[in-house]
């Protein structure tokens, strides 16, 4: 390896400077603050979990994970989301009686990167985990939570994509006969692979009316139109029963009044195996990538010895950030320059700004080489300097 | 420039083929169009910004969504595996890629040498053959590995098998079809909904009718 110079950072790490720094906590506030107002309490899980544990029932890809050792051997994981350390937590500690739970959470996850490797390797993840609740307004607050969290954040463009693992499931297995051949034509889905599900669907010995519902599915994408559609493709009760639980969320999100933001699209297969029935996506303007995701995760409490269901989703916040575009620049301090003779002066008037709230900076003024490009920076500055009654601005 | 769907296009020969689907699919294209030596060509009439980009690339402006929707080859999307929705098969620019080399010869034995521009493509090929080999990674002029010996055998795209007789090559393998595809970031394939799906229909039918003819 060639020698690292020394301004360099671990692949992917990056620095947040004052102004990005500002910015994001307020974005992390306005949704933060939005969470709190619906109830959930914020917690904390260590960054560093087991591999056997949290590290294995996570949902990323194992190559993603950053992998270390304790000093007993034991293989550690930097988390690579909270959704797993919060099933975690719960499952061990929180979960009484299996009453539904609602946490939510702000903190840097960990996930290396493939390729290019400048892509942020960490970053901030903000969401919440309704646990213990298997209605179907439970999954629809998940969606209402994160479009009025969105909004708070000052992002307004934007759109939620909502898919039902289980009715793709049920389709699949019911045309295909086993779940290993409906697998195999998830993975085209997943993979976002349309001409190759296509191929893949001609390819296989079935009735043309059955190769066609499996072409025809690809079309579940739209409106409310689209359960009709849907329940004309699917014969068996279970599949139904899925469908009826995205009609019963449309009608929840028509109570909340955000149907607007909302498309289905039943195509929609965030990963292969760790969902379980409504998922969704969030897509903002101008941002290349998904700003946050979310779903019902019925099976990953009980790798911890739970057998309860839970939703939840994540935001990104340097989506976010990218969503927003332009950094909203704060009000820059203030700045009161004194010299050795009227320091005190300088700062009981300090003390007094800041008391009513302003932001103020007291600098001596022999610490400074240049005045004008120091002064440059703020915009109200009071000169404080030499006998009293002479030098303010 | 946000009602214009921006499309990155493969410079090349595809492109023209690529032009010729959409002038066919009733979008209308000055006849400039090809001989533009630009790299942004805005299309006012019909709202399009056209990037031409070198042909690998392709998935790449599109994964990172600075362009909406793209045409890109079979064979680039197997190399860079870009989280984009491949959508239709434009079946232009047919070709397949296969696996080449000097006739009447074999691979060493121990160290066995694979030259391409598909280094991806190639190791997981011979991996699934059960085959180890070292991968030499090239950007063009691909036949010559073997004539010198650099390599065995080369990995390469193969459309009428003019180029591999001329230089004295034969082919061993074939490893799969190749076609353009018309690839859209999954953020536009949302947010732009309409106006993709529109696209992607004109196409359609294009290329149904082309296939009902034959």
């Amino acid at each position: 390896m060639s020698r690292l110079f020394m301004f360099e950072k671990p692949l992917g790490m990056r620095d947040t400077l004052p102004e990005l720094y500002e910015t994001k906590s307020q974005v992390r506030s306005a949704i933060g603050e939005e969470m709190k107002a619906w109830g959930y309490q914020f917690i904390e899980t260590p960054a560093l979990e087991y591999y056997e544990t949290v590290g294995s029932a996570s949902a990323i890809l194992d190559q993603q994970l950053f992998k270390l050792l304790d000093s007993q051997g034991h293989t550690l994981v930097l988390r690579p989301d909270m959704t797993a350390p919060i099933a975690r937590v719960a499952a061990s500690k929180l979960l009484k009686e299996d009453l539904p739970l609602r946490l939510a959470y702000s903190a840097n996850v960990y996930r290396a990167q493939q390729r290019e490797g400048g892509r942020p390797a960490e970053f901030e993840q903000i969401g919440v985990e309704c646990i213990a609740d298997d209605t179907v307004s439970a999954d629809a607050e998940m969606i209402a939570l994160m479009i009025s969290t969105l909004r708070k954040a000052g992002i307004e463009d934007f759109k939620i994509s909502v898919g039902h693992i289980g009715f793709v499931k049920e389709l699949f297995v019911q045309i295909l006969g086993t779940e290993e051949r409906a697998n195999a034509l998830t993975k085209f889905l997943y993979e976002k692979n349309y001409v190759g599900y296509r191929e893949h669907v001609k390819s296989l010995s079935l009735s043309s009316i059955d190769k066609q519902r499996l072409l025809e599915f690809l079309k579940l994408r739209g409106g409310e139109e689209v359960i009709e559609w849907a329940l004309k493709l699917i014969e068996n009760e279970k599949g139904e029963e899925n469908i009826q639980e995205l009609k019963q969320l449309w009608d929840v999100i028509v109570d909340y009044g955000v149907q607007s933001k909302l498309k289905f699209d039943l195509t929609l297969i965030s990963h292969m195996s760790y969902y379980t029935g409504i998922v969704f996506e969030v897509y903002a303007n101008q941002v290349g990538f998904p700003i946050g995701n979310g779903g019902r995760y019925n099976l990953l409490l009980q790798k911890f010895g739970k057998t309860t269901g839970a939703t939840g989703f994540a935001l990104r916040l340097d989506r976010l950030l990218e969503a927003l575009g332009t950094l909203t620049k704060r009000k820059p301090a203030g700045c009161i320059l004194f010299s050795e003779e009227r320091r005190k002066e300088a700062v009981n008037l300090a003390k007094e700004k800041r008391e009513s709230g302003e932001r103020v900076v007291l600098q001596d003024i022999n610490g400074v080489k240049s005045i004008d490009s120091y002064t440059e920076q703020y915009e109200e500055v009071t000169f404080l300097v030499g006998k009293a009654g002479r030098g303010s601005l | 420039m946000n009602d214009y769907l921006t499309i990155a296009m493969p410079k090349g020969r595809i492109f023209e083929e690529a032009a010729e689907l959409l002038r066919q699919a009733g979008y209308k294209l000055p006849p400039e169009f090809e001989d533009s030596r630009k790299l942004i060509i805005d299309v006012e009439e019909e709202k399009f910004r056209f990037i031409l980009a070198k042909p690998m690339d392709v998935p790449t402006y599109v994964e990172h969504g600075v362009a909406d929707l793209g045409i890109a080859g079979k064979d680039t999307m197997l190399e860079e595996e870009r989280d984009v929705y491949e959508l239709l098969d434009l079946q232009i620019s047919e070709c397949y890629l296969a696996v080449a080399g000097l006739p009447n010869t074999k691979m060493n034995d121990v160290a066995p040498k694979v030259a391409t521009k598909y280094p991806n493509v190639a190791a997981a090929y011979f991996r699934e053959q059960g085959e180890q080999v070292e991968i030499i990674k090239l950007n063009g002029s691909i036949e010559l590995a073997p004539i010198i010996g650099l390599s065995d055998r080369i990995v390469d795209i193969v459309s009428t098998g003019r180029t591999l007789v001329e230089n004295g090559l034969v082919e061993y393998e074939r490893i799969v079809d190749i076609t353009s595809r018309l690839i859209v970031n999954p953020v536009s394939y949302r947010i732009q909904e309409e106006r993709i799906s529109e696209l992607v229909e004109r196409l359609a039918g294009v290329i149904q009718g082309a296939v009902s003819v034959e």
